[in-house]
């Protein structure tokens, strides 16, 4: 405000700077000074024609990506008709059975000059086929397509529980995608690698760290046993992580990420190429932060949570609305939510100096201790895979290790917040006796209903014999490990396949997984 | 038959639908659990069937849905009918994200007690005590005992 010139970083001259080995400090030397970061809205409810329209009013607010949210059902491979969706079309997502939905997703939208991220785990393979097809509807070639896949299947068995396969097969068919996009697609991140769920789940920002990273230890271990090497996809690999309320610890992690990430890629996998070693990250604010008492402070909740993805230096930033913690949100909270991070961006003046916070005693110490937690999860792992992280976190896995840790760490906070030990504003203190009931989304069964009808006319009018044999060929590659079932899956979707049946073909091949309930 | 009113609740805690966002279940679980309730916890995706196929052979006195995917209003009058086709007057409470204006029609739709973000221990711990109160009320009446 008073006019002094700041520098791009600051530090000692013997000291780590931004965009150097090991890119604590981040990954680039200029951070946003060179680039902002991109401010990425999650959307997604109703029909696809229903979402598309959120999707045109974010960019025309100044979005400046798109960020997929599907309903349960196509979460679960299951099909609006299935009856296993009922009453779940459209709720917490867009609806998506075929390839007919996901061109009125992106109607009118140039995909060559968007980039868009896709939250989709278990059927992400047949996702990304249909946003491939639609590309090349649209005339865009598929090495012009720019986003992210998230396609990070082993925390689904930790945390957020959208699994359909057992644990192997689904790594393979992630690391498909992968190869698939190394080979074909320079633009696109085949796997976000996320915390976001752990936390989400109850784990503590330490466990988030670790359990991510050694998520992200056993895709690259995956991958070259698969024969890829580490320089030629490591550089391809995001990583998504929570911004929780401990605002210092949460820098401090992101922070730790990556030095940890460019130490192990480079030590352990053998990661040549700087840019394999530099670990680069989308941020959420921490829905689970959110409050449905006096919901209007979660507008500060998510202020200070995107600063701290901020001053930990993220590329990416979706922002949480107000609203959250009662329904999806209306289009005037998601907007609020956007206008924070432009608030953040262009009046604060956190943009314009790398990594402030470097060299704070305080943050510097959260960072070593945070990383040296990691390491430890990362030597228990490894001993359980017999020197393999990739084996160590399936045995877990099935022992339910991370499932049963995150349930404790959730149970000892909730715990606290009970007893007061925990302040949560609104919640256990300064509550209102009566509060005013909120304006919220409400997305009626009208929607359901027309996501039905709509799959009976696809199906209605595409060539039954065309699916069949598509699907034959799905069964077919899926039961060769070596062979890369993408191809297979682009036909099928070109078919008008629907996610169902391609899911309950690959489930012929894989079978179902269950989990051990862990309380 | 009849009511043991000395005996220790059976409280099954489960998701219905294909929401496997398992935090809240999970620590509902426990409070009971802490609170001197027996606890069923009956995991993920299952369907109004295999909730009172549990019911039955776990010899439940109250059902606890979390439910946070926004179907509710189909998925608590699915599980309700599913009990009460197979003779189980059982009460069902609903934990989750529910919209204020949904409360009323789930609990005209039979659900006995709803608990919104934020419901502290002690809320859930009597909303399930009531709920159990209310069946056991039920139970005696039906069996005449």
């Amino acid at each position: 405000m008073s006019g002094l010139e700041v520098d791009p970083v600051y530090g000692p001259d013997d000291g780590e700077f931004p965009g150097q080995w090991p890119y604590t400090r981040g990954p680039y030397a200029s951070m946003y000074r060179g680039r902002l970061w991109t401010m990425r809205m999650f959307a997604g409810f109703g029909t696809a024609a229903d979402t598309n329209g959120r999707f045109k009013e974010l960019l025309r607010s100044g979005g400046t990506g798109l960020s997929v949210a599907f309903d349960l059902p196509t979460l679960m491979g299951t099909d609006s008709d299935d009856p296993l969706a009922l009453g779940e079309v459209g709720k917490a997502g867009v609806a998506v059975d075929t390839l007919a939905d996901m061109e009125d997703l992106f109607s009118g939208i140039d995909l060559a000059g968007v980039s868009t991220s896709m939250t989709i785990n278990s059927p992400a393979p047949i996702v990304m086929a249909m946003y491939v097809a639609v590309g090349e509807e649209h005339g865009a070639h598929r090495r012009e397509l720019a986003g992210t896949l998230q396609n990070d299947i082993l925390k689904e068995y930790q945390a957020q529980k959208e699994f359909i396969f057992p644990p192997r097969p689904s790594v393979r068919l992630a690391n498909d995608v992968l190869r698939f996009c190394t080979a074909e697609m320079p633009l696109w991140h085949p796997i976000s690698i996320s915390g976001y769920h752990i936390r989400e789940a109850g784990s503590t920002a330490a466990q988030e760290l670790a359990f991510t990273l050694a998520n992200g230890f056993a895709y690259v271990e995956a991958a070259q046993a698969s024969g890829l090497p580490v320089d030629a996809f490591g550089k391809r690999l995001s990583f998504f992580f929570n911004a929780h309320i401990d605002f210092f610890e949460e820098i401090a992690k992101y922070r730790a990420a990556r030095r940890i990430w460019a130490r192990w890629m480079r030590d352990r996998y053998g990661a040549t190429d700087e840019r394999a070693m530099q670990l680069r990250f989308h941020t959420q604010t921490a829905g689970v932060s959110l409050t449905a008492q006096q919901p209007e402070l979660n507008v500060a909740r998510v202020a200070i949570e995107a600063l701290a993805g901020v001053l930990g230096g993220t590329q990416s930033l979706h922002t949480d609305s107000f609203d959250e913690a009662l329904a999806l949100p209306t289009e005037k909270a998601a907007r609020i939510a956007l206008r924070t991070q432009q608030v953040i961006a262009h009046e604060t003046g956190v943009a314009a100096v790398a990594d402030p916070l470097g060299g704070s005693y305080f943050v510097e110490d959260l960072t070593d201790r945070l990383e040296a937690e990691a390491e430890a999860v990362f030597a228990h792992l490894d001993a359980l895979g017999g020197g393999s992280i990739l084996e160590g976190v399936y045995r877990a896995i099935e022992d339910g290790w991370f499932q049963g840790e995150i349930a404790q760490a959730s149970a000892d906070f909730e715990r606290k917040v009970n007893e007061g030990r925990r302040v949560v504003v609104g919640v256990n203190r300064y509550q209102e006796a009566d509060e005013p009931e909120a304006d919220i989304l409400y997305i009626g069964p009208e929607a359901e209903a027309e996501q039905r009808r709509r799959l009976a006319e696809v199906k209605a009018g595409r060539d039954e014999g065309a699916v069949a044999r598509a699907l034959a060929r799905v069964h077919q590659d899926a039961a060769r490990p070596e062979v890369n079932v993408m191809p297979s899956l682009l036909d099928a979707v070109r078919a008008y396949a629907t996610i169902g049946e391609v899911i309950g073909t690959l489930g012929q091949v894989f079978g179902t997984w269950t989990e051990r309930a862990v309380v | 038959m009849g009511t043991d009113h000395s005996r220790i609740v059976r409280v099954l805690v489960t998701k219905v639908g294909l929401d496997g966002h398992d935090r809240g279940v999970k620590v509902v679980a426990r409070i009971l659990r802490d609170a001197g309730f027996e606890v069923i916890y009956g995991g993920l995706r299952q369907t109004p069937q295999t909730i009172a196929e549990t019911t039955l052979q776990e010899d439940v006195d109250v059902v606890g849905l979390s439910m946070h995917s926004g179907g509710h209003l189909t998925l608590a009058p699915a599980v309700i009918g599913a009990l009460r086709s197979r003779g189980l007057e059982v009460p069902v409470v609903v934990g989750g994200i529910v919209p204020e204006r949904d409360r009323a029609l789930l609990l005209e739709a039979g659900v006995a007690e709803v608990l919104t973000p934020g419901a502290s221990g002690e809320a859930v711990v009597a909303a399930v005590a009531r709920a159990a109160a209310l069946g056991a009320g039920a139970e005696g009446a039906s069996s005449g005992s």
